[in-house]
């Protein structure tokens, strides 16, 4: 069997002590991260990758430390929305809806261990469905020219901004803005500079790191400072943990239907885990047909979007390593980490650097168990993390994210650059400009207009050779619905709106 | 009437506007593919124009826009922090990092000697953590007093 000799090599390099233990760093890591109110999944990876380049891990240790990270913190993020009432990022907003509720009720123990279990089930599903699906859609993209490539990039786009936005102008503006800002630098075709207006540092072009740490980390800063740090005081008190079997064993068919749902919507181009775990939660909610009181802190109501967020978490793998497209804000940061340990993902990924993939799905078996582990039993440890008053972490984070920038280059610019993307996110999500295709675009920007000007090299100038192959024909549809779509979908599918006290 | 998505609109046709005009500037090479480097800027360049027109004709509802004070406090840190990137290097990790630390610490929740133990704390605990566990090069004081 050819998987289980894959596997066989990924757990050859995953079960060294040295692999073993960066992911059980970063399982902890993460779980804090995610815990953490005002730390998500992306920002937490962001700020961290300066810092693992820095340290100078190969490529696999680096990844698998980092992946640890991202799924730690899709695991901790349902800490501060079950105790706190605040989403550690946009996923786990769904989680809020029932935790919450049932934290007041003085289930808060309950819920904890429910939504751990649920997010085992989900993660661990998915990375069994990454296993089995990543190596076929690898064989797929084979079959993928140019042509094909700049339509599933303008999928990406299309459907990350259609779907997690609430204004097409905008979302269309922000993945704009991240390619116009990707094309500053040298032209990868004629080797001439492009919008650098001189100034010899935009000869490299914007790196990328900046930009995300700037977006995600700084611009967090200036929210707290807006809110003064208002959001953190109100909690629900921790009492016992025990495990509540009949929960748990109720939920067993909600947790593998939305680990289902998560993990399709995961894999889709650009959508991502706020629309595994949204999808997740409202079709059992529809299930249900109201029997169990959803919105009012029902167990499922909490398995749901955990198995369904920790699912698309896993499934949003598949894209990103298979095509290098990510399928969500936080796989678009792995992207980048990829990218700055120069490994290009991509179907040849599989074929080229076996250890590298395989590794990495042997490590994420094995710290979805370090994190069912940290996160059931243990779940106290963290909680005690959520009693860090926002004014001490949020200077910490700037501080780390100076220190990771500064560390790259040394160079003042881009720290100002970062100071300057910090302020450019918080005006951005001020007028809910969503800021994730803004990263996308800087990522993708030039491999997006590569593989166009290679299509016309190859049709010599034809634009409808864009068009030519089912694949790509597929592709521009899809596209163009995953844009369209939203629009008259949304007066239907409301997103509701978290639960106020 | 005048709102916020009308004004940012309004901002992104021209900025827009400016980065078309200023693709149409970029030289090109004597050999160059069908497409050269000019058309991909230029076709986002209109897009993004479209966007900001779409903005400017169908505008949403008004954020919440903070008061005159929290305005002038988010610039100050914006200031702390550009003060803080200029003064890495000059005054080396400790003091800056303490300093700026500190404001921002009492930006977000005004406890001055809280905010000031904090800052310093940090300081000292992310040296320690930077230098020693994962070993990065960082200069602890201005190079003068050493």
């Amino acid at each position: 069997m050819d998987l289980l000799a894959n596997l066989a090599l990924g757990f050859s390099v995953a079960l060294s002590p040295w692999t073993l233990m960066l992911a059980v760093i970063g399982c902890f890591l993460g779980t804090i991260i995610g815990a953490l109110p005002g730390l998500g999944p992306s920002n937490g990876v962001a700020i961290l990758i300066p810092l693992t380049f820095s340290l100078g891990l190969d490529a696999t240790s680096a990844l698998v430390l980092m992946t640890s990270v991202y799924y730690g913190a899709m695991y901790g993020g349902r800490i501060s929305s079950i105790l706190l009432n605040i989403p550690g990022d946009e996923p786990a907003l769904m989680t809020t809806l029932d935790g919450y509720p049932m934290a007041k009720q003085g289930r808060a123990g309950d819920a904890l261990v429910i939504s751990g279990v649920a997010s085992f089930v989900g993660a661990f599903l998915a990375t069994i469905g990454l296993m089995l699906l990543a190596p076929i859609l690898a064989n797929v993209a084979y079959l993928f020219g140019p042509a094909e490539y700049f339509a599933l990039y303008l999928l990406a786009f299309s459907t990350l901004g259609g779907i997690a936005s609430n204004n097409q102008a905008k979302a269309a503006l922000a993945s704009c803005i991240g390619l116009a800002i990707a094309m500053i630098g040298l032209d990868n075709t004629s080797g001439m500079p492009r919008f650098t207006f001189g100034n010899l540092h935009l000869m490299d072009g914007v790196d990328f790191l900046v930009a995300i740490v700037g977006l995600f980390a700084i611009a967090e800063v200036f929210v707290f400072i807006e809110s003064h740090g208002k959001s953190s005081s109100i909690g629900v008190a921790l009492k016992k943990v025990t495990i509540p079997v009949r929960d748990i064993a109720a939920s067993t068919w909600t947790m593998l239907r939305a680990s289902l749902v998560g993990f399709v919507a995961g894999v889709l181009p650009g959508a991502g885990a706020s629309l595994g775990s949204f999808l997740a939660y409202m079709s059992e909610k529809s299930i249900d047909n109201g029997r169990s009181g959803f919105g009012t802190g029902a167990p499922r109501g909490v398995a749901a979007p955990e198995a369904g967020n920790n699912a698309a978490a896993g499934g949003a793998l598949v894209p990103m390593l298979t095509l290098g497209v990510p399928g969500s804000g936080t796989t678009a940061v792995l992207l980048a980490l990829l990218m700055t340990l120069n490994i290009t993902p991509g179907p040849t990924l599989f074929t080229d650097r076996p250890e590298v993939v395989w590794g990495l799905i042997a490590s994420l078996l094995i710290a979805n168990f370090v994190l069912l582990l940290m996160n059931v039993p243990l779940v106290k440890i963290f909680v005690r993390v959520l009693q860090v008053p926002p004014a001490v972490l949020l200077p910490g984070v700037t501080m780390i994210s100076f220190v990771g920038i500064f560390s790259l280059s040394g160079s003042y610019f881009d720290l100002l650059l970062m100071v300057a993307f910090g302020v450019l996110g918080y005006v951005l999500r001020k007028l809910d400009v969503p800021t994730v295709p803004i990263i996308l675009g800087i990522l993708l920007g030039n491999h997006m207009e590569d593989a166009l000007r290679r299509a016309m090299v190859l049709s010599d100038g034809d634009a409808m050779f864009l068009f030519s192959s089912p694949i790509s024909i597929g592709l521009w549809i899809a596209a163009i619905a995953g844009f369209v779509a939203p629009m008259f979908l949304r007066r239907f599918l409301k997103k509701p709106q978290a639960v106020t006290d | 009437m005048l709102k916020s998505d009308r004004v940012f609109g309004l901002v992104v046709v021209l900025v827009a506007l400016a980065y078309i005009a200023s693709a149409f500037q970029i030289q090109t090479s004597f050999m160059s593919d069908p497409v050269g480097s000019k058309t991909f800027p230029i076709l986002l360049g209109a897009v993004s124009a479209l966007c900001g027109a779409v903005m400017i004709l169908r505008p949403d509802d008004e954020p919440a826009w903070p008061g005159p004070l929290t305005l002038l406090k988010l610039a100050a840190a914006v200031a702390v922090l550009v003060a803080y990137a200029y003064s890495l290097k000059p005054f080396g990790f400790l003091l800056p990092t303490a300093v700026a630390a500190s404001v921002l610490s009492y930006q977000i929740q005004a406890r001055p000697v809280f905010n000031a133990l904090a800052g310093i704390a940090l300081s000292a605990g992310l040296f320690v953590l930077f230098k020693y566990a994962l070993g990065l090069g960082l200069v602890p004081f201005p190079k003068g007093l050493i």
